[in-house]
């Protein structure tokens, strides 16, 4: 690994993750622990980001790797700097979660799956997010937004600045 | 139901403080488990109440706690399965953010039944607000002596984990859990053995539902005869209906087990929306098969839903108007256990691919009557036929969808395309 790819985690970030590592008797039990901080801290689970949780909890590189690219919620490159995941599952789907990601699609001007070439957003839609009571769900990075229209959805996105 | 048990915290401001739990009576049941019963009495109490399993397959709690060998020396587990991601479940999600001293109480009692000292609450990873407030539970509860090394001055100790997941919908199948709790990917594993003799670090393990465990401290303060008073005949205890789709109301009821869907339905979730017609309900979550409104007096319990050809699942009741296309559905579901199947199995990983292209075909005017035939034909070659049940479950909806509205997909071969085409979604 070349020089000034090292990564390190902040201070804040070492403190969440000693006390992971104190608390789990088994280490490999921290590995998802400790790679939430990590997704948290650099924004995604690049190689470097991955080279670092393995050496920190003595691991392999790539056991850590095979592991994080098995979960959705770890994603190996960047994402945007709001993360608006729309549920189209069935009970969702069935109160018009379709229209939703076409209104997003549209006001936003990037597809489903597809980071904002600004950066500022990605949009993507997801599984059932265990909200179904109060369809159509989306969460934005890890705040739900629920019983969605689309004057709804335009009020958060001026929320955000969007 | 007039007496709400594990629903009866919630709307109270503040019932995910501690204080708020005690000052109501909570952990009562606890203290009582370790002053005045035996960890066996415990287990028996829980036998005797005829629990049964709330997280899908119904399966006897207090006979799952009897597995764990007693004669095993080192240590044991016990995992509650907080994932809940069956398509239409969101009960759980009410006890964890609403209650999560009820659900901690019930571990800490399960725990002292089955002498385990080390638990794990795997919780599903988009729940963040569920996980903060377990979490500042967890620490009110050991700051009061409720948890940690010496709970309420006895020698029983216990150290409890709030451990996060990380979005994978296998991860809920038990042994996937186990696997994903060590740090892997979420690969189911063979059975047996079963975790209750080789479970997490292959050690024996008890996984259980959320809803499972929060039954406890109620069975164990009033008894296992009041507990299965409630309900019907083997079919004890109340019930968390997770209610959503073309209802009026959607939302969490808690009702007995054995009440009618119609009443469900129509006296407590409202009705269907807009005054449409019922057409069909998923009763138990996506992966129990469909049945139609002619079923709507169906008691909504395990043996009963069985009896007509369903299953109680999650409780997840997924509820389907007049205009709903049933090709789509099953189109839909089909697509998410694709994506969900961990890969393992030649059968679900290539077959679901295929019936997805299948169903598409159809939908979108391109399919034949030997399509039909042929998506039954690949199901029945999946189902049974993998290391999970994800497998069995993943074929359902289209499995029941044909069965139940076999005419549906017949008219859109016949007059190529769908014949609910509506302004919010139809194009390919
Ligand atoms: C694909 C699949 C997904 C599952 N997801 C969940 C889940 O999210 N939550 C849950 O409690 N059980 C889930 N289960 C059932 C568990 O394997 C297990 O039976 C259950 O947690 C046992 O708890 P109980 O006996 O208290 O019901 C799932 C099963 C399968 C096959
Ligand atoms: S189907 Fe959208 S939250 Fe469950």
């Amino acid at each position: 690994m070349a020089q000034g790819t090292q990564r390190k985690f902040s201070p804040e970030a070492q403190k969440e993750v000693d006390k992971i590592l104190f608390s789990y008797g088994v280490k490999e039990s921290a590995v998802l622990p400790v790679l939430h901080v990590a997704q948290r801290e650099f924004g995604c689970l690049d190689r470097a980001a991955v080279e670092l949780v393995a050496s920190t909890l003595g691991l392999s590189p790539t056991r850590v790797a095979q592991t994080a690219s098995f979960y959705t919620m770890f994603s190996p490159a960047p994402l945007g700097k709001h993360v608006i995941q729309v549920c189209t599952n069935v009970s969702c789907s069935l109160l018009g979660s379709e229209g939703i990601v076409r209104y997003l699609e549209k006001r936003l001007g990037v597809e489903r799956g597809h980071t904002r070439p600004d950066g500022l957003v990605t949009l993507s839609t997801v599984e059932c997010l265990g909200s179904c009571g109060t369809a159509p769900v989306m969460a934005v990075n890890d705040r739900y937004f629920e019983n969605l229209t689309t004057e709804k959805v335009e009020s958060i996105l001026r929320e955000l600045g969007l | 139901m007039a007496e709400k048990i594990l629903l009866k915290n919630v709307g109270i401001p503040g019932s995910e403080r501690l204080e708020t739990y005690r000052s109501r009576g909570g952990y009562r049941a606890l203290e009582k488990a370790l002053r005045e019963l035996k960890p066996s009495e415990v287990t028996d109490a829980v036998k005797k109440s005829g629990l049964r399993g709330r997280g899908g397959a119904g399966f006897p709690t207090g006979l799952k706690w009897s597995f764990v060998p007693k004669d095993v020396p080192g240590p044991r587990y016990l995992c509650c399965n907080a994932d809940e991601g069956e398509p239409g479940t969101f009960k759980d999600r009410v006890i964890l953010e609403n209650d999560p001293h009820m659900l901690l109480e019930g571990i800490a009692i399960s725990c002292f039944a089955l002498s385990v000292v080390e638990a794990f609450i795997y919780i599903r990873g988009e729940f963040a607000l569920g996980a903060e407030r377990l979490e500042r539970a967890v620490a009110e509860a050991e700051e009061a002596g409720l948890l940690g090394p010496n709970v309420l001055g006895s020698d029983f100790g216990l150290k409890v984990h709030v451990h996060r997941g990380a979005g994978s919908y296998i991860c809920g199948e038990e042994t996937a859990l186990l696997e994903s709790l060590e740090g892997k990917r979420g690969l189911p594993r063979l059975k047996p053995p079963f975790p209750a003799s080789v479970g997490l670090y292959g050690r024996p393990t008890v996984i259980n539902n959320v809803e499972t465990l929060s039954c406890v401290p109620s069975i164990v303060q009033n008894g296992p005869e009041w507990f299965a008073s409630i309900g019907t005949k083997g079919n004890t205890g109340p019930k968390l209906f997770a209610v959503s789709g073309h209802v009026e109301r959607p939302g969490v009821y808690e009702l007995p087990l054995g009440v009618t869907l119609r009443e469900l339905l129509f006296e407590y979730a409202g009705g269907i929306r807009g005054g449409r017609g019922l057409k069909a309900v998923m009763p138990g979550g996506s992966s129990t098969p469909v049945i139609t409104a002619e079923q709507a007096d169906v008691k909504m319990d395990f043996d009963s839903l069985a009896a007509v050809g369903s299953a109680l699942g999650s409780g997840a009741v997924i509820v389907m108007d007049d205009a709903t296309c049933m090709v789509e559905v099953a189109l839909g579901l089909t697509k998410f256990y694709r994506h969900e199947s961990c890969g393992q199995c030649t059968p679900c990983r290539e077959g679901l691919g295929w019936m997805v292209r299948l169903l598409e075909g159809i939908e979108f005017g391109r399919g034949s009557t030997a399509d039909i035939d042929l998506l039954l034909e690949i199901a029945s070659g999946i189902s049974g036929k993998t290391l999970c049940p994800m497998g069995d479950a993943a074929v359902i909806p289209a499995q029941s969808t044909i069965a139940r509205f076999r005419d549906e997909y017949e008219s859109h071969v016949r007059t190529g395309g769908c014949p609910f085409k509506s302004a919010a979604g139809k194009v390919e």
